[in-house]
């Protein structure tokens, strides 16, 4: 054809392909920095390291206040999940069932953890806690982080739910079965990748939340991303970098299961 | 049919009640508080029922530079999320079936992965003698280190990488939802493929857009470790600033006046953003 007609498709594919590799570079790069820092044989962090050894994740086994904190982080996000599953997809049950305003409004007014600052709210919890009379504890940092944390579970369910046939529960019913065995057999092996799917946002973002932790934990109850936070601040600790490096691991082996047993990449648009 | 529906809808209203309960006591209920308490003069809360923490919070110029610098450095790294991600989100769309697999696994990988982790290798890369200072000096381009940690531009090169993703994946949703009889009638009617772009596709994309934006927007303003990591404590943003007066000088009502003109005005671009998308898409129609 005309040099404009190709002209016009070669800029096009250059201009995007360009700057999509930049994108997916940034995106990827600073995951990989961070394995390989981690590696360091040295005292201090650089990238590309000198020499490399595996001494800072042997180190990690010494490292108390690390592992506590890492403790405590799995007990909060696994309680924070339990409990945003439960709230969660009874309201999402309710919710995606009915076309009432209110239930629109419901939707909208349970989404908007995700959208107001979460670092107010984390203030406003803490000061409701302490004006009621409450000590933090671990259970009040657990309430916290399910209020910010359910909005995962409502969404994937209600996403779940919308592509679950009425005249399947229509036939459920009228064999028969009644509410809850349907809910059983039916509905929930259905909607369980979903359900999943929530969860594991919800467990994610629990074990990853800092401005909710920031005001409801205090030194005698740490959270690992807070602890991270600090040894980054402070005094910039290699044992930083291999706990680092663990939790991409981790991250990486959580998603691999996950997709496979419920393709949660899918609920996550 | 319509039998079956009914009886589906009705007596089910119950189940939201846990967490409608949960809701009301464990988020509207501190959110409330948050705004009573913005209301006492002084703070250990004697007298209630002035509006001087507002006052204060608004008319001092330090106190507005924090709130607009928080403001516009989200909006930056909206931008630049947005500038990027596009072009990402498209490159996905049209990438074949079993890359594209592998590209949205690397895409929700980092939003999955610790946001301290993330933010962490920025520290290594930013630093005086890090990757990104070396190279520079290696090719020639500059002599001396740039100071890159612990100053704005660094904060939003972060941003922008850390919640990209979150630009990333309703935009990649959208351009998938677009038909793709139109692009080819657009090229068989003679538009290139700019203007094929410009006129088809980008109008079609909006809600993702809008949505993308929203959520990098709220991510980004609200984000505490990036910003408190990389600005250091040179650059304060709102998030710091509440986080000090609340817990540092324990001064409740003016941090909760701090944050409740931090939501108001947060939730303000949002609705704003809203509704340039709605203006744009009905411009298109």
């Amino acid at each position: 054809m005309n040099w404009r007609f190709e002209l016009d498709r070669w800029s096009f594919r250059i201009v995007f392909a360009a700057i999509a590799a930049v994108g997916m570079f940034f995106l990827v790069f600073p995951t990989i920095v961070v394995l390989i820092t981690s590696l360091t044989a040295s005292e201090f962090l650089q990238f590309p390291p000198k020499e490399y050894s595996l001494r800072w994740y042997w180190e990690l086994k010494d490292a108390v206040q690390i592992r506590d904190a890492a403790t405590n982080s799995f007990v909060v996000a696994f309680a924070t999940t339990v409990g945003a599953i439960v709230l969660g997809v009874s309201g999402a049950l309710a919710i995606a069932r009915s076309n009432a305003r209110w239930a629109k409004g419901l939707d909208m007014a349970f989404m908007s953890p995700l959208l107001l600052p979460q670092l107010a709210y984390g203030f406003a919890a803490l000061m409701m806690f302490s004006l009621a009379g409450a000590r933090l504890s671990i259970w009040l940092l657990i309430i916290g982080h399910i209020a910010v944390c359910v909005p995962f579970v409502i969404r994937t369910t209600i996403a779940a739910l919308a592509q679950l046939s009425n005249s399947l529960l229509e036939s459920s019913y009228s064999l028969g079965a009644g509410k809850l065995y349907t809910f059983r057999r039916v509905t929930y092996p259905l909607i369980r990748p979903g359900i999943m799917a929530g969860a594991f946002l919800a467990f994610m973002s629990s074990f990853d939340n800092v401005p909710v932790s920031l005001f409801l934990t205090d030194p005698q109850i740490e959270v690992l991303p807070i602890h991270l936070w600090q040894i980054i601040n402070n005094e910039l600790d290699a044992r930083a970098a291999s706990a680092a490096g663990v939790l991409i691991i981790l991250t990486v082996v959580l998603l691999v299961i996950m997709e496979r047993l419920s393709g949660v990449t899918r609920y996550m648009r | 049919m319509r039998r079956g529906s009914t009886f589906n809808v009705t007596g089910e209203w119950q189940l939201s009640l846990p967490l409608a309960l949960f809701f009301a006591l464990f988020f509207l209920g501190p959110l409330g508080l948050l705004m009573i308490v913005s209301f006492y003069a002084e703070p250990h809360m004697q007298t209630w029922g002035t509006a001087s923490q507002y006052v204060q919070a608004l008319a001092d110029p330090i106190n507005l530079d924090v709130l607009w610098d928080t403001l516009v450095l989200g909006l930056k790294a909206t931008l630049i999320c947005l500038v990027f991600g596009f072009p990402l989100a498209w490159m996905i769309a049209h990438a074949r079936p079993r890359w594209q697999g592998v590209l949205v696994f690397l895409v929700i990988l980092p939003i999955l992965t610790s946001v301290v982790v993330r933010t962490f290798a920025w520290v290594v890369m930013l630093a005086r003698r890090g990757i990104i200072n070396e190279s520079l000096m290696t090719l020639g381009v500059i002599d001396s280190p740039l100071r890159l940690l612990f100053d704005e531009t660094g904060v939003l090169i972060v941003l922008a990488q850390v919640q990209m993703p979150l630009m990333v994946l309703p935009l990649l949703t959208t351009l998938q939802r677009i038909d793709p009889n139109l692009a080819d009638a657009s090229a068989v009617l003679g538009a290139g493929r700019w203007r094929t772009l410009w006129k088809v596709i980008l109008p079609l994309s909006v809600p993702g857009m809008v949505a993308g934006c929203i959520l990098v927007y709220a991510a980004c303003v609200t984000a505490f470790v990036t910003q408190t990591l990389i600005g250091g404590a040179r650059n304060i943003y709102m998030p710091l600033f509440i986080f000090q007066e609340s817990m540092d000088l324990q001064n409740w009502p003016f941090a909760a006046a701090l944050s409740v003109v931090f939501m108001i005005s947060v939730l303000l671009v949002v609705a704003l953003l809203v509704s340039l998308g709605r203006a744009s898409r009905a411009q298109a129609a």
